[in-house]
């Protein structure tokens, strides 16, 4: 937490409360050592991007915020309250969009409700892939769309639940890069209808400065907090700006700043 | 199963997802290679085969003259089969129920053993030894033994049937409730699903095409071991009457028994098969 953290969007208030999240594995080679006091503010409504290199904990990280499993140490909170196993208010985004490949995509997406032991909102569902472009997939299972539509179905059953944060892993870290930029506008317009909150890890910085009203950079073994920076490109974002001047500055920038701080690791990982 | 979610590292390597995958692999893949979709020309040839190997066959032994005893014709064996059904079908019944009711026994708790067993890694290690142990012993072996101890009846074979088919169907089952992936455990998990859900909405659906290929090995093992019993002892059966008529040197009657089993066996493949497309299309 060393950067300082001046509010891009002002009058925030906190939503979810990381402090001092500590995680260690212990696998059969010994202890790993992910995450070290890691302490951080997701504040409600906001876009907060969280980058690093691989194995810098950032999956665990948004792993522990979803609850899927306990920290070794330290608190994560909802709204003040302690997140110990999943939460309701909470949706996360997987990778490769994690659609069960035995059901068809309205199963898939019933799934949450399924789960829940409650009935599908189908008016909501429906309003969702009008919005996400997937009417009348329906009956389509998994291997029969592309990655960018499994990936739309994954959002649509997160958000048919209708959660106050999403939590997203690299959500689209498999997709191709044209594809990637449709499924980043979408995510960008999603997010300013309605008003989610929403954690975003990714391995691309040009992506998460593209997102981002906040991005947090993470540096590896164990995984800590190196750097946090404001991105106050005004809304909506179009996807052309990428390649302005001024995004590439901040892309450098970014990139600078982490490869210094990995030193001789450099070529490790940063291509991924 | 929370406790693996706990301690595993989050990644979604697919390598992981499937450690020994590689047994029977290929799941259902490895059915559908021999019986897939097929156009009406394959169709077609395959019937002029059979065609002309029946007929050829029937030539040959009329043109040599062939004894009976040796080889009867294609037509002999036919009519056999049909003058001989009323002695016959009681037979195929018995062998039906005792290859039904002890694969049923022998599925079920393989199954069963199977969900349990893998869920508890230490015990599985220990107890797949045993498992392996009873797959590779030829069951028959058993069965002199149970026929002292259970007479000449039924018992003996479904109790062979049950110990043939039960391990096949459990270390196939087994290979399948291995691989459910953490990743989409963990979408269960954060849409707040418990142990029971988990179980039946992830693991059992992902181990569904091992399960199938289980259940298929299983039962051709039990039709084996249900007619090899009958061979052994007792005066029923499709087996018993395989031995009775070679006896006689009642040749027809012999093949047409032998038809029978082959006819058996290929609905076996058959059901599972649809039952695979069905259940577990999704893999193939």
């Amino acid at each position: 937490m060393q950067a300082t953290a001046t509010d891009s969007k002002a009058g925030s208030k906190s939503k979810l409360s990381v402090s001092g999240a500590t995680k260690i594995y212990q696998t059969r080679t010994g202890a790993v050592h992910a995450l070290e006091d890691v302490s951080l503010d997701v504040r409600e409504g906001e876009f907060l991007c969280i980058i690093g290199p691989s194995g810098c904990g950032k999956t665990t990280l948004l792993w522990s915020m979803a609850g899927l499993h306990p920290l070794t140490r330290g608190r994560i909170s909802i709204d003040g309250d302690q997140i110990t196993k999943p939460h309701p208010q909470i949706a996360m985004i997987f990778q490769d969009a994690n659609l069960l490949p035995w059901r068809n995509l309205e199963k898939n997406i019933e799934l949450p409700f399924e789960l829940k032991g409650t009935k599908p909102d189908h008016e909501r569902i429906n309003r969702l892939l009008d919005r996400v472009g997937l009417v009348g997939f329906g009956n389509k299972h998994p291997r029969e769309l592309s990655g960018g539509m499994q990936q739309r179905a994954s959002i649509v059953r997160s958000l048919a639940v209708d959660p106050s944060v999403l939590l997203m892993d690299e959500p689209f870290g498999a997709l191709d890069a044209f594809t990637r930029d449709e499924m980043n506008l979408l995510i960008q317009e999603i997010w300013m209808e309605t008003g989610k909150t929403i954690a975003f890890v990714t391995h691309s910085i040009p992506e998460a400065i593209f997102l981002a009203d906040r991005i947090v950079v993470m540096s590896a073994r164990p995984g800590r907090i190196a750097s946090i920076y404001d991105v106050d490109i005004p809304r909506p974002r179009p996807v052309s700006i990428q390649t302005e001047p001024e995004f590439i500055a901040r892309v450098m920038e970014i990139k600078t700043r982490i490869d210094s701080q990995r030193g001789q690791e450099l070529d490790h990982s940063a291509v991924a | 199963m929370n406790k693996a979610l706990e301690d595993t590292i989050p990644t979604f390597n697919k390598k992981d997802a499937g450690d020994e995958n590689v047994s029977l692999s290929g799941g259902l893949a490895a059915l559908g290679a021999a019986g897939g979709a097929r156009t009406r020309l394959e169709i077609a040839v395959i019937i002029l085969v059979a065609v002309i190997i029946i007929g050829g066959a029937e030539l040959i032994l009329t043109v040599m003259e062939v004894p009976q005893y040796i080889l009867p014709t294609p037509s002999q064996i036919v009519t056999a089969l049909f003058t001989e059904w009323p002695f016959i079908w009681p037979h195929l019944l018995v062998t039906l129920f005792e290859l039904f009711v002890g694969f049923a026994i022998g599925a079920s708790i393989g199954f069963v053993l199977a969900a349990v067993i893998t869920q508890f890694p230490f015990v599985e290690k220990v107890v797949t030894p045993y498992i392996l142990l009873l797959v590779t012993t030829p069951m028959l072996a058993l069965v002199p033994l149970l026929i002292l101890r259970f007479g000449f009846g039924s018992e003996p074979r479904i109790i062979a049937v049950a110990l043939a088919s039960g391990p096949m169907v459990m270390i196939n089952s087994a290979t399948g409730f291995r691989r459910t992936d953490l990743a989409k455990i963990a979408l269960a998990r954060s849409f707040g699903a418990n142990t029971i859900q988990i179980f039946t909405k992830i693991r059992i659906p992902m181990a569904m095409p091992m399960i199938i290929v289980g259940l298929m090995v299983g039962s051709i093992f039990g039709l084996l071991t249900t007619v090899g019993a009958e061979m052994v002892g007792g005066a029923e059966g499709l087996g018993n009457r395989l031995t009775y008529y070679s006896s006689l040197i009642r040749m027809p009657q012999f093949f047409a028994i032998i038809l029978l089993l082959a006819a058996i066996g290929i609905s076996i493949y058959v059901f599972f098969f649809w039952f695979g497309k069905k259940w577990a299309s999704w893999e193939a």
